[in-house]
């Protein structure tokens, strides 16, 4: 009876204990293809921890609003967010994360690109862990080129670029010579009329933080930009974001797209793409300077402070952007559609080298953004495409809607500069940053 | 006014106060308090609170971002507003999307139903058509139009002109705010056509066979018989979707993101940009009490002319 | 009175079936596209002809957590119409029959509280939802399109009674009967079917409604808004997911709708005789 009793006892124990044990935290991440492969495999940290997750998926604007909204407030709804570069070292600052530097050994800081790691830290403290990286770079139609007898550089100008484009224009068959961003948005065409800026010698503010939309480098390079897609662009191009872009380019219709570099992997995958095998990768061109003429972006997982499940988290966190949950991706979905740009071992992995020819150009262009440096000129701030303050959402948002008045030719590009340069200017005076 | 055969008479609506107090009968007056009392109790707990809230952060510093800045602003945000182009322009934006889809759903609503009203084979099908796009959530409504049918290279209607001839319009670029009034009319004609529809399946028989016998074709019939006693529905029509009209914001995010330049900004989308991307909640408190007295001001307007039809 | 045989006109009914199809069009465009792969989807020239595949359905299935979103979804909307529809039709009873002098003005000001854009106010609902305890629930989203749709209701309510016969209710009173029996015996019976297009209309609103749902939801109460919001627009094609999905989030609307437009059509009839 004694012995009954003991092992009844033992056994409420244990369950307790292991009840006690299992965890539900729900984590909040866009719905891009990696982080849905991340859902899918994520049974597998659920069935090996015990814990289970309550996920929810949403696409980038609503998440980026939802969970800037929660954090700001202290909801508490997420134990685990998925944040860009622009946000991470913001919310660090702000105290709003925690810090991530207390992982075990075997998590292998040291194999995440420094660049990637220096993007999401601040204040020392490294505020987010990243899932996948991306840069931008040139994608062209090599099959058209060599039709038309043209050969790429190893490192192309704006000029040469611009030459190639009207070359391959074909109005008449729906063939376009380039396909650039020219959606209204901080994140959309701002992140490549800011690399083009970058590169044409300018940048967004001075060390005093004024606003420098009307100086000759963002003249120049705007002007460039409305004239090379009004001549060789698609039509449409004011509405189109990164989606109708690779909708466009997978179809067949530009010669030429300049984006982000998690696109390869689209445009060369067969079931989505009627372009396979005939796909060029260049770097992202250049003008006068060669600072910031790429981009960089970087998907992190989070921790809020506001969590209460901060352990099962951080957990979560290291399972996700773990090595070995690369090696997993590979095994259960192919190399290809590993995460890409985060932890250099891939990139020495004869495998993934093979499954993605462009690796090495994508590794490249990581590893040389250099967010520190972006512009020729000395900058106050932070960030290639963006400025890592949190009133470039609006101002990037506001100066994005002109730009794409000028590109449809409501207003001329001076025009549009100069409402910009007044907008912005009264954005940070109210924001308390001219001095 | 016709009378059912048998049953009750129906009495002409009540008028005049004296008649009220005539009608109201020995069943003695009812206490209205109480059946009134929980809506607007509800609605005052539900419009005072954040209404009051809006009106504190209206003249704070808040910046959900930048927790730095924080204290009394005074009018500040109030004057930032004002001298920003953006809000006249979004004034004016609302103002057109709303009056422009009116008139579109209520004219081509009252056409259509009178076109509906003659007996055709298959009529209860195409009604059923008719009224679909109403239950299409509105963010979806405008991906589609968007991109499956406005795209200038892979949408239906550039293959269309191309099919015939024509280059390819580029519906955003050209013409951003006509291109949110087509897509808002088509989610909000069925609407309008169902009301109208209906009230005019009321309008009785003989006033019809008397304007025929008179000579009356189907378009003067349609202009002094239908139209006038479809008064009261296009009344209801014009309050309800008015109200829905004047904060239409999903359609605009999806599509345009409010450009290019101001085009598409209406008020509500202008709000957003400053409550949701710049999380400066002080200026978007602004921007939602000068929201309030716009509304307040249409509502008046409203009540003074169009509800009068109804006997309020 | 029943409408005699009408005459047929040729130019008539070809607009009207016209005009019906082109308003399905892009409903049945996004039908067609959700069995299409993403490729055939976007597509030049549209692909009319081509082998339909249920992958995109699939995928949904295994990805998203379908019948809770619909539940939830179902749940809310039915939840918050009842509500209101309980609050509503005593309100518009008073005041199309026993209008006072400050009826206008109170219809007035229910007018008005509907058009702050929700958007101004959603940082002092977020915080008053995240201190009563309220965020992700699905109690919170329930008061909220209840508070809502109210004024609305209580409008369509108000015009509907106005057109019922006030002798009727007036009878019932003489008879004896309380308030709230000639409200519930005579009134909503002769009210049935406004009360039922009200009653549609305030459930597609709840459907359809997109700002709250998306930001005082996580997971548990998250409606078929959400279910939507994570399809739409990754990074990637997701047009033909992005169709399969709107289709069974409107598909369960469409159906009720199509099965109750009879009574939303009997409903309507301004002025009519009874």
């Amino acid at each position: 009876m004694r012995t009954w009793l003991r092992l009844a006892t033992a056994a409420v124990f244990v369950i307790c204990a292991n009840a006690a044990r299992a965890e539900t935290i729900t984590i909040a991440t866009v719905n891009n293809n990696d982080m849905i492969v991340m859902q899918q495999l994520a049974s597998h940290w659920e069935q090996q921890t015990g814990n289970k997750i309550n996920w929810v998926v949403l696409e980038e604007n609503v998440l980026r609003q939802r969970v800037t909204t929660d954090i700001a407030t202290g909801g508490g709804q997420f134990d685990v967010m998925t944040i860009g570069s622009y946000e991470a070292p913001i919310w660090g600052k702000q105290k709003w994360l925690l810090p991530l530097d207390d992982f075990p050994k075997n998590y292998d800081y040291d194999d995440i690109f420094k660049s990637v790691r220096d993007a999401l830290s601040s204040e020392g403290h490294l505020w987010a862990v990243p899932f996948y990286a991306e840069s931008s770079f040139l994608m062209y139609r090599t099959d058209l080129f060599s039709k038309a007898g043209l050969t790429m550089p190893a490192q192309p100008t704006w000029t040469e670029v611009e030459g190639f484009a009207r070359k391959l224009t074909d109005r008449a068959h729906q063939q376009y010579g380039i396909c650039l961003r020219g959606k209204p948005g901080w994140g959309e065409n701002m992140a490549l009329i800011d690399t083009m800026v970058n590169t044409f010698g300018g940048r967004w503010f001075n060390d005093k933080w004024q606003p420098q939309l009307n100086t000759p480098p963002w003249h120049d390079a705007v002007t460039f930009y409305v004239n090379l897609l009004r001549a060789a662009g698609p039509p449409g191009a004011s509405s189109n974001g990164f989606n109708e872009n690779l909708a466009l380019f997978s179809t067949g219709h530009c010669a030429m797209w300049i984006d982000a570099t998690v696109a390869a992997g689209f445009v060369s995958d067969p079931k989505k793409s009627q372009v396979v095998g005939k796909v060029g990768f260049a770097p992202a061109p250049i003008a006068k300077v060669p600072n910031g003429n790429h981009w960089f972006w970087a998907w992190a997982l989070a921790v809020p402070k506001s969590s209460h499940k901060a352990a099962v988290a951080k957990s979560f966190l290291q399972w996700a952007t773990s090595a070995d949950y690369l090696k997993l991706v590979a095994q259960t979905n192919g190399w290809v559609v590993v995460p890409p740009g985060t932890r250099k071992s891939i990139y020495d992995n004869p495998q993934y080298l093979a499954a993605a020819p462009f690796a090495k150009q994508v590794e490249h262009a990581i590893e040389t953004a250099d967010l520190a440096h972006p512009t020729a000129q000395p900058v106050p701030y932070t960030g290639i495409q963006y400025v890592a303050i949190p009133e470039f959402q609006a101002i990037g948002t506001t100066v994005g809607q002109l730009m794409a008045a000028a590109l449809t030719g409501q207003s001329t590009v001076d025009q549009a500069l100069a409402q910009a340069q007044t907008q912005v200017k009264s954005a940070m005076d109210q924001a308390g940053y001219t001095q | 006014m016709a009378v059912t055969n048998g049953a009750i008479a129906a009495p002409p609506p009540v008028r005049s106060g004296r008649m009220r107090t005539a009608l109201r009968g020995r069943g003695g007056a009812v206490p209205t308090l109480p059946l009134v009392g929980p809506s607007v109790v509800l609605l005052l707990l539900w419009s005072l609170v954040p209404l009051a809230m809006t009106l504190w952060f209206s003249f704070r510093r808040y910046n959900l971002l930048n927790p730095i800045i924080h204290g009394f602003a005074g009018w500040n945000n109030y004057r930032f507003l004002f001298q920003d182009p953006a809000l006249v322009s979004s004034l004016i934006v609302t103002v057109i999307l709303v009056a422009a889809v009116l008139a579109i759903t209520v004219g081509l609503g009252a056409v259509l139903a009178a076109v509906f009203e003659t007996g055709f084979p298959g009529r209860g099908i195409a009604r059923v058509l008719m009224i679909s796009p109403f239950f299409v959530m509105p963010t979806v409504s405008a991906l589609i139009w968007k991109n499956l049918l406005m795209n200038p290279v892979n949408g239906l209607f550039a293959w269309i002109l191309r099919g015939v001839g024509l280059p390819a319009f580029d519906w955003f670029a050209t013409a951003p705010l006509a291109s949110i009034i087509m897509i808002v009319s088509w989610e909000w004609l069925p609407f309008a056509f169902l009301i109208l529809m209906t009230s005019l399946q009321s309008l009785d028989e003989e006033i019809i066979e008397a304007a025929r016998l008179d000579g009356a074709g189907s378009v003067a019939m349609f202009r002094y018989i239908q139209v006038p006693h479809l008064g009261r529905s296009i009344s209801v029509v014009v309050m309800v979707e008015t109200i829905f009209l004047l904060g239409i914001f999903a359609e605009i995010y999806v599509t345009t993101a409010g450009g290019p330049g101001v085009a598409t900004t209406n008020l509500a989308f202008l709000i957003y940009q400053r409550a949701l991307l710049a999380f400066n909640v002080g200026s978007a408190s602004a921007a939602g009490v000068i929201a309030i007295v716009l509304a307040n001001i249409v509502a008046i307007f409203l009540i003074n002319t169009v509800a009068k039809r109804l006997d309020v | 009175m029943k409408p005699r045989d009408k005459q047929f006109h040729p130019v008539a009914a070809t607009v009207a079936w016209l005009a019906a199809l082109l308003m399905f069009f892009p409903i049945f465009w996004m039908v067609f596209a959700s069995f299409k792969t993403e490729s055939e989807a976007i597509q030049t020239p549209p692909v009319l002809v081509f082998h339909p595949t249920l992958e995109n359905y699939r995928d949904i299935f295994s990805r998203a957590d379908y019948p809770l979103f619909a539940w939830n979804s179902t749940l809310i909307s039915l939840a918050a119409t009842a509500i209101m529809l309980a609050v509503a039709v005593p309100a518009a009873f008073a005041m199309a029959f026993y209008p006072t002098k400050r009826t206008r003005g109170t219809l007035l000001w229910m007018l008005s509280t509907k058009m702050l854009p929700a958007v101004g106010v959603l940082m002092p609902i977020y915080l008053i939802a995240k201190q009563t305890g309220l965020l992700d629930s699905r109690i919170a989203l329930i008061l909220i399109y209840m508070l809502s749709n109210l004024p609305i209701g209580v409008w369509m309510l108000f015009t509907f009674f106005r057109e019922t016969p006030k002798a009727i209710i007036e009878q019932s009173r003489i008879d004896g009967a309380g308030v709230w029996d000639s409200i519930v015996h005579v009134l909503l019976p002769l009210g049935l079917p406004g009360i039922a297009s009200t009653a549609l209309l305030s459930i597609i609103l709840c459907w359809n409604e997109a700002f709250w749902s998306l930001n005082l939801s996580a997971h548990d109460a998250a409606p078929l808004t959400a279910f939507i919001a994570s399809f739409s627009a990754p990074e990637g094609l997701f047009w033909a997911k992005l169709s399969a999905a709107a289709t069974l989030a409107t598909v369960p609307i469409l159906l009720f709708g199509w099965f109750s437009q009879r009574q939303l059509v009997r409903g309507l009839t301004f002025g009519a005789v009874k």
